[in-house]
């Protein structure tokens, strides 16, 4: 029984962490330029996909997967990097100033685009991909064993988030960061470069993607065209549902909902476990009723009158 | 009547009378061509016009982008299934209630019956929803989505879980998809012309000042949201009869992203906008298709990599709205073009959107 509720809550708040760091990459740039970037799952895919040789065959041949582990980090985030910021340049810059919607169905596009690019490069059917298999065994704390890789997810989410709040304290860009989302205009005003903080944030959301997709590769130990969207969808209901525009909201969120889609799944009867989505959509709904703000609200996103 | 009269209910109908007349001869031109592949094409984008509009009548009025409509689409179009298909046919893949089991309804009241229910649906889950406004009421019309998609994915005795639903009967062609979408257009019109519509419009452009002057923005939502949804499940209706089989997975991101993005290119603002968005993209993504496929220029044959047409189609759509940010129309109606005589008919001519603001000089 005690293995079993370790068991759930460690599969919980592996994939809260998941759903935590990809809802962060959303709402990073959701609070300075009011884009819900879809794509974003596209990015988490794109970073899996570089490990292998680009080719449409069916067995995969490793390329930055072999890399020693350091290398093989560091490639995949300068590479998610590189699509993050080209994005912003290419397709995001010129939008700027347009609605919240129009952005968004730009990210759908983009996102469009990207599966369509993986599956016309590498076709479409799923490949294995071995990453690290060492981190899949399991380690035993006295009675009870958990998986090494869900208590690495774990840390590697919290090293991030530390990070992430330090660098939006203490540095320059991280406090123009936190201006410009609490007012753009203002903050440009005040000497703030719009570009210089927009591609900030893309450039974290292409970090934060990397991560994200080099722990889910290594859990699934499959790549797909389509992986990035369960993903992206799940962890854009979190920012919402944790307070659109609030970085501890997106954290929250990611949690709310990655714990109660593990919890749901366990302790619904057998019956009613196919409809388990369903379960999180309902409490989703439930939350945005009673708080229409999400958990964390945000005074900058309400309508001054 | 005299002609004063006439002329000011034409100028008053001039928008749904131009689009319906495109439509028509679009068909017109199909129908003579006499090319049955084409005419099932059009058919198709017929179809798709009556789902964009059933978004645009609530998505355009109240600006409120929801993501969730295609849930009314699937519960029409598994309706019509229950009470059209012969029991003969039902009896091998569903286990449904004696009283459906048993019968097979007439086909034309089904499907406003089968409209009838995603409306009276939106009714129900409106009522709290349309209390939210911006991105929560769209996550919130998402939810519902995704709560009917799972539902309707595992319910295996009523819509045959996540296998196809085939032996729908076939009725639709492309002149009962014009039906519907004429009647579309039409009642989309007259609905953003009525105070209703007008309110609701008004709503979009402020809500604030809206609320101050005295306009019920929950109810008003709710309206459009039960009229809008009445035309989503008519679309799932049209659907159903005119590919004759139903599969849950058709109902989920690709229908909802491919239709909203047909409501943005075109512009989400107006009537005309949502029409133009569906011909254009449809033109588009047929003519890479074809591309796609192979042209002729004379002795040389012409053709692109399989997987061009998606690209292009997100290039072209990204494109389109970096040098129209409003959308093809930018929430324009189709233009009077008789110069400005004094109006008749009061109101009804919908204000042009403030422009967005690097337009604004």
């Amino acid at each position: 029984m005690l293995q079993l509720i370790v068991q759930i809550a460690v599969d919980a708040i592996s994939l809260g962490s998941l759903l935590a760091l990809t809802a962060l990459g959303i709402g990073l740039i959701f609070g300075i330029m009011r884009l819900i970037n879809f794509a974003h799952g596209d990015f988490i895919m794109l970073g899996a996909y570089a490990l292998i040789v680009p080719s449409a065959a069916d067995a995969a041949m490793m390329f930055i997967g072999v890399w020693p582990a350091p290398i093989l980090v560091i490639s995949v985030i300068a590479i998610l990097i590189v699509v993050a910021l080209a994005s912003e340049r290419i397709a995001f810059r010129p939008l700027r100033t347009a609605d919240p919607s129009i952005l968004l169905i730009t990210s759908f596009a983009l996102s469009f685009f990207f599966q369509n690019l993986v599956l016309m490069v590498y076709s479409g059917r799923p490949k294995g991909v071995p990453l690290w298999p060492d981190l899949v065994k399991p380690i035993y704390l006295g009675p009870i064993r958990v998986p090494e890789l869900h208590i690495i997810t774990v840390c590697v989410t919290l090293a991030l988030l530390v990070l992430l709040v330090l660098f939006l304290k203490k540095t320059t860009i991280g406090v123009q960061m936190r201006a410009a989302s609490e007012d753009f205009r203002m903050a440009q005003l005040l000497g703030v470069r719009g570009n210089r903080v927009i591609a900030a944030a893309f450039a974290i959301s292409g970090l934060l993607a990397a991560v994200v997709s080099l722990l889910f590769v290594s859990q699934t130990g499959t790549l797909s065209f389509k992986m990035g969207v369960p993903l992206v969808l799940f962890a854009f209901v979190a920012t919402v549902v944790g307070g659109m525009g609030s970085l501890v909201g997106a954290v929250l969120g990611g949690f709310v909902v990655g714990v109660s889609s593990i919890v749901f799944q366990a302790i619904l009867p057998m019956e009613m476990r196919m409809n388990d989505d369903a379960w999180v959509f309902a409490l989703v709904l439930l939350i945005l009723l009673v708080r229409p703000g999400g958990l964390v609200s945000v005074k900058a996103l309400q309508e001054r009158v | 009547m005299d002609s004063r009269h006439i002329t000011a209910i034409i100028r008053f109908l001039w928008t749904p009378l131009i689009l319906s007349f495109i439509v028509l001869t679009i068909v017109l031109i199909v129908w003579a061509s006499g090319d049955s592949v084409v005419a099932r094409t059009i058919t198709d984008g017929l179809i798709r016009t009556v789902l964009v509009i059933g978004l645009y009548i609530f998505i355009g009025n109240s600006g409120v982008l929801a993501f969730g409509h295609i849930a009314f689409m699937l519960i029409g179009g598994y309706a019509v299934a229950w009470l059209t298909m012969s029991p003969f046919k039902k009896s091998f893949a569903l286990d449904l209630p004696a009283i459906l089991a048993d019968n097979q309804f007439p086909l034309f009241p089904s499907a406003i019956a089968a409209g009838l229910l995603p409306a009276i649906v939106a009714f129900i889950v409106g009522i709290p929803i349309m209390r939210l406004s911006g991105i929560a009421a769209s996550i919130a019309t998402f939810a519902v989505l995704a709560i009917f998609y799972t539902i309707y994915s595992n319910w295996d005795s009523w819509t045959f879980g996540a296998s196809t639903l085939v032996g729908i009967p076939l009725y639709v062609n492309m002149w009962v998809a014009l039906g519907w979408t004429v009647f579309a257009i039409f009642t989309a019109y007259l609905y953003q012309q009525t105070k209703y519509g007008l309110a609701l419009r008004s709503s979009r452009e402020d809500e604030v000042a809206a609320r101050a002057a005295g306009i019920n923005i929950p109810v008003q939502r709710l309206i459009a949201f039960v009229l809008s949804a009445f035309f989503m499940g008519i679309a799932g209706v049209l659907q159903a009869h005119f590919l004759g089989s139903l599969i849950v997975n058709g109902f989920w991101l690709g229908i909802t992203f491919l239709s909203l993005a047909m409501l943005i290119v075109g512009g989400q603002r107006s009537l005309t906008g949502a029409v133009v968005g569906v011909i254009v993209v449809s033109t588009i993504v047929e003519l890479l298709r074809q591309v796609e496929a192979g042209i002729q220029f004379g002795n040389f044959e012409f053709s692109l990599p399989g997987g061009f047409q998606e690209l292009g189609l997100a290039v072209l759509m990204i494109v389109i709205l970096i040098y129209r940010p409003w959308g093809i129309m930018g929430g324009h109606e189709v233009p009077w073009p008789f110069g400005h005589g004094k109006r008749i008919l009061a109101g009804g001519f919908a204000l042009a959107p403030p422009l967005p603001k690097d337009e604004r000089k």
